[in-house]
């Protein structure tokens, strides 16, 4: 194992020891705060002081040393909280996850917010205890390093530990005894392979020491014992210190970081044992490993489907086996099973989205001066990573715009009756083969007349009888925004057109309920993952298409009645009073030996961006599971195609763009239909910039 | 054989490079042997719309998409045909998987450093860019092609010119 791996393991546990400060600051009762989260705040503080110290990243270190003497002193009850200094120190944790996200891409982490912050926290350490957090000169004990010092400024008399090392090979021993001596001054050391001894002196609590040791070795190799106090101890560092330690602890009850030691130990180990039992029951694998194995299964699956074919083609020729197809069948049943299971892995539970929005809520609601009671349900609703990672963006937007335009001010909600707390409910949960996230509120709700007013205004065609759901869809569109003033959360019109395009590009739908003076529910419809689709298979000329199941509406058999031919070559099909663009899969794609004559082809109704299109097919052959293969592995993006396949014979099919098609025969069309060889400068004509 | 032409004939073999001899029409041509992945026939081949010609389309390789590209149509070859005999040679270059028809593969040669003559600038369709050099065996020509700079070329539109992969 060399160091890189150490550093991907440190800024793993880094990032969840962040993650768990959040939380219990989010927590944290301002008034009465608990000591139990307190300390663990303080402990995850000091863990990450530790890793950053091991690996040389010096400033994540000083500004986690920084925080954790403030932390101390809070945890000590001579630092009064207040919800400010919660807020300060959630920007801390803020700063030190940048930090951490700098050391990790290998770049110099910020110096500006690095020095902002620590002089916010000094300047809090120096009015609220009077105290100078770095106060090296204090320091009696020179053996000290500068940082480390200013931790005992205020009790430097210290005390001694007697830290015992199990069964630690003597490479890691070196590392260890090194770290302590960062810690504190090493008295003298001896013992062998089994139980090494160290004897320490500094004021250290023995919870500090083992969250650093924790980086390198388990909870229960280490034993941490206070050995008799400093007045006493000079001829205490040769005797046996298992005999002095129960001495000690009676012994010295004045010293206060003794007394922190003992209780904290306890609590230490009560908590290290689920947290063993957990990481025994889960294993940490690289994604990349994941997907090869869902890639292999594809396969499998890919391979399972052409035996299949091929079985009932003997079947037709009347050579059919029983046995060949009952064992068809149990290795039809167990490839499905492998590959949800082996899908499952990928999926995570909603809760890591959700996890980040109690802290979106705060500060938002903060910033608008709101009341808001936040609410999740459904946080064990499992979804694709490549999902999850993707989704956060567009919910952060979809919360704040409903804290920012939906939920009232506290004073006009008491007028209209309301509770002074607005309330914000944030849901997943499965529905078929689809997940769907809610955000919903309890706010002013959508206002109609507005949002058509505002369209007007912004030139978009609108007409009084489009339905509720039409106009609310309104405010997706690209500069669209009825906040009466344009507030730094939200309001500016750019965001929510780019909420949808985000969720369309993972093949999901946004849609809005909302009822005027209720509330708005805005939901999310998202396929659970991105690496199968439900796809249908068409047929034109000789060549197998597929469409996204989820854009296809209907289909149906054009009439020449139906059809209308408008300036020069575009034409329209009339569906139930709604004059639908056509497209013709043929002419764009230049399929040849296709069904030209649009009354004897079929129409296949579709939805992409909002906008329905009519596209002529030869033939429906289907519903189907597809496993999605990425054009651009090896070749590039195609116009009109967003992926391709592998179809039960093993041949490839590719998968259409809807939107994509539109856009390429719009330009063909403009193009006069001559077909460019360099497919590239029409590729570019046809994307958006 | 003395000691020492044995040797000149090993630090020869060091420096000398194999390639795959392939034929388009009448024409011999040659490729650096270790960017070849494999060789098979060419069958099932999807066709993508609206690509230039010479690229014949994608096919499944084990699962993995893999374009075609023609270089019989690429080099403006006549008698264009697609048989039994007709070979794909799938090679690997920036870390693609590209597939190339041609005519037939003949051998594996060696070629010493003196063997392989610099490529003339001439060429209108096949750049000398594209070359490696001309390699002189005998009484054969074999024109070596850098097949690196070929497919990840602008003019092949294989890459995404905005990607830098």
């Amino acid at each position: 194992m060399d160091i890189a791996d150490f550093f991907d393991t440190f800024f793993e546990e880094a990032e969840e020891l962040l993650a768990d400060m959040e939380q219990h600051l989010l927590e944290l009762d301002v008034d009465n705060p608990d000591s139990e989260q307190l300390n663990a705040i303080f402990r995850a503080a000091h863990s990450i002081k530790g890793g950053a110290g091991t690996f040389g990243f010096s400033v994540l270190q000083k500004t986690t040393h920084i925080f954790e003497n403030l932390l101390d002193h809070a945890r000590k009850g001579e630092l009064t909280l207040r919800a400010d200094l919660v807020d300060t120190f959630l920007e801390a944790k803020d700063i030190m996850h940048e930090q951490l996200d700098a050391y990790r891409n290998e770049e110099a982490p910020d110096e500006e917010a690095y020095e902002r912050i620590c002089q916010t926290l000094q300047q809090i350490a120096l009015e609220e205890i009077g105290e100078t957090l770095e106060a090296p000169a204090a320091t009696p004990a020179p053996l000290f390093k500068a940082e480390e010092s200013a931790e005992s400024a205020s009790e430097t008399a210290g005390n001694q530990l007697v830290v015992a090392l199990l069964n630690v090979s003597d490479k890691d021993r070196t590392l260890l005894v090194e770290e302590l001596e960062q810690l504190g001054e090493v008295q003298s050391q001896s013992g062998d392979e089994k139980r090494y001894e160290v004897i320490l002196q500094g004021d250290i609590s023995a919870d500090d020491i083992e969250a650093v040791m924790c980086f390198i070795i388990e909870p229960d190799q280490i034993e941490i014992k206070a050995a008799e106090n400093v007045q006493a101890t000079a001829p205490a560092a040769s005797a046996p210190p298992v005999e002095a330690a129960p001495a000690a602890v009676a012994q010295a009850p004045a010293k206060p970081a003794v007394k922190a030691s003992a209780p904290a130990a306890a609590s230490k180990e009560a908590a290290a044992k689920p947290k063993k039992a957990a990481e025994s029951s889960s294993i940490r694998v690289s994604v990349d490993k994941v997907d090869q194995i869902i890639n292999l299964v594809g396969e499998l699956i890919i391979t399972q489907s052409m035996l299949d074919q091929t079985v009932s083609d003997l079947e037709d020729q009347s050579v059919g086996n029983s046995s060949l197809q009952n064992g068809m069948s149990l290795l039809q049943r167990n490839a499905r099973d492998l590959q949800e299971a082996v899908m499952s892995i990928r999926m995570i539970p909603m809760e890591f989205v959700f996890s980040r929005f109690p802290r979106v809520v705060r500060d938002t609601a903060g910033k608008l001066g709101k009341e808001i009671e936040l609410i999740t349900e459904g946080k064990s609703t499992e979804l694709d990573k490549s999902l999850v990672e993707r989704i956060t963006d567009p919910l952060t937007h979809l919360v704040r715009n409903s804290l920012d335009h939906g939920v009232e001010m506290p004073d006009e909600r008491e007028a209209l009756g309301k509770p002074r707390t607005g309330k914000l409910i944030l849901s997943a949960r499965h529905q078929g083969g689809n997940i769907l996230i809610e955000v919903r509120d309890d706010g002013a709700g959508m206002d109609r007349d507005r949002l058509l007013a505002k369209a007007r205004e912004n030139g978009l065609s609108v007409s009084d009888t489009m339905t509720d759901e039409e106009v609310y869809q309104l405010i997706f569109a690209p500069g669209f925004s009825t906040a009466k003033e344009v507030t730094d959360v939200s309001g500016r019109g750019v965001g929510m057109d780019v909420v949808k395009r985000n969720i369309q590009g993972m093949g999901g739908r946004v849609e809005i309920q909302s009822k005027k003076g209720e509330g708005t529910n805005t939901r999310i419809v998202l396929p659970l993952t991105l690496a199968i689709l439900d796809g249908m298979s068409i047929k034109v000329g000789g060549e197998t298409f597929i469409l996204p199941l989820s854009t296809v509406l209907e289909s149906l058999q054009p009439t020449k009645d139906d059809m209308y031919a408008m300036a020069g070559d575009d034409v329209v099909l009339k569906v139930r009073d709604e004059y639908l663009p056509v497209i013709a899969i043929h002419e764009v794609l230049d399929v040849e030996n296709a069904i030209t004559d649009p009354t004897r082809s079929i129409a296949v109704i579709v939805q992409g961006e909002g906008r329905r299109y009519a596209m002529l097919v030869d033939e429906l052959i289907g519903q189907q599971q597809v496993v999605v293969k990425n054009l651009e592995d090896n070749y590039r993006k195609v116009p009109g195609i967003s992926a391709a396949t592998i179809l039960g014979d093993g041949s490839v099919a590719l998968i259409l763009d809807i939107t994509g098609l539109h856009r390429l025969s719009r330009v063909k069309k403009e193009a006069g239909k001559i077909v460019n060889n360099q497919h590239l400068s029409f590729y570019k004509e046809a994307e958006p910039s | 054989m003395s000691q020492a032409t044995n040797g000149a004939v090993m630090a020869a073999e060091a420096e000398s490079r194999e390639f795959l001899v392939f034929s388009l029409g009448e024409e011999e041509y040659a490729i650096d042997i270790l960017k070849v992945q494999e060789i098979r026939g060419y069958e099932n081949v999807t066709r993508i719309a609206n690509a230039p010609d010479f690229i014949k389309g994608v096919t499944n390789l084990r699962g993995v998409i893999v374009p075609i590209v023609d270089l019989r149509i690429k080099f403006h070859l006549e008698n264009v045909e697609y048989g039994g005999q007709t070979v794909v040679i799938v090679v690997n270059v920036a870390d693609r998987v590209v597939g190339i028809v041609v005519d037939g593969v003949s051998d594996v040669m060696t070629l010493t450093p003196e063997q392989i003559k610099p490529a003339p600038e001439f060429g209108v369709t096949l750049s000398s860019d594209f070359l490696s050099g001309l390699g002189s065996l005998d009484d054969r020509m074999l024109v070596l092609v850098d097949i690196d700079k070929l497919l990840t070329s602008e003019e092949m539109a294989l890459v995404d010119s905005t990607s830098n992969r």
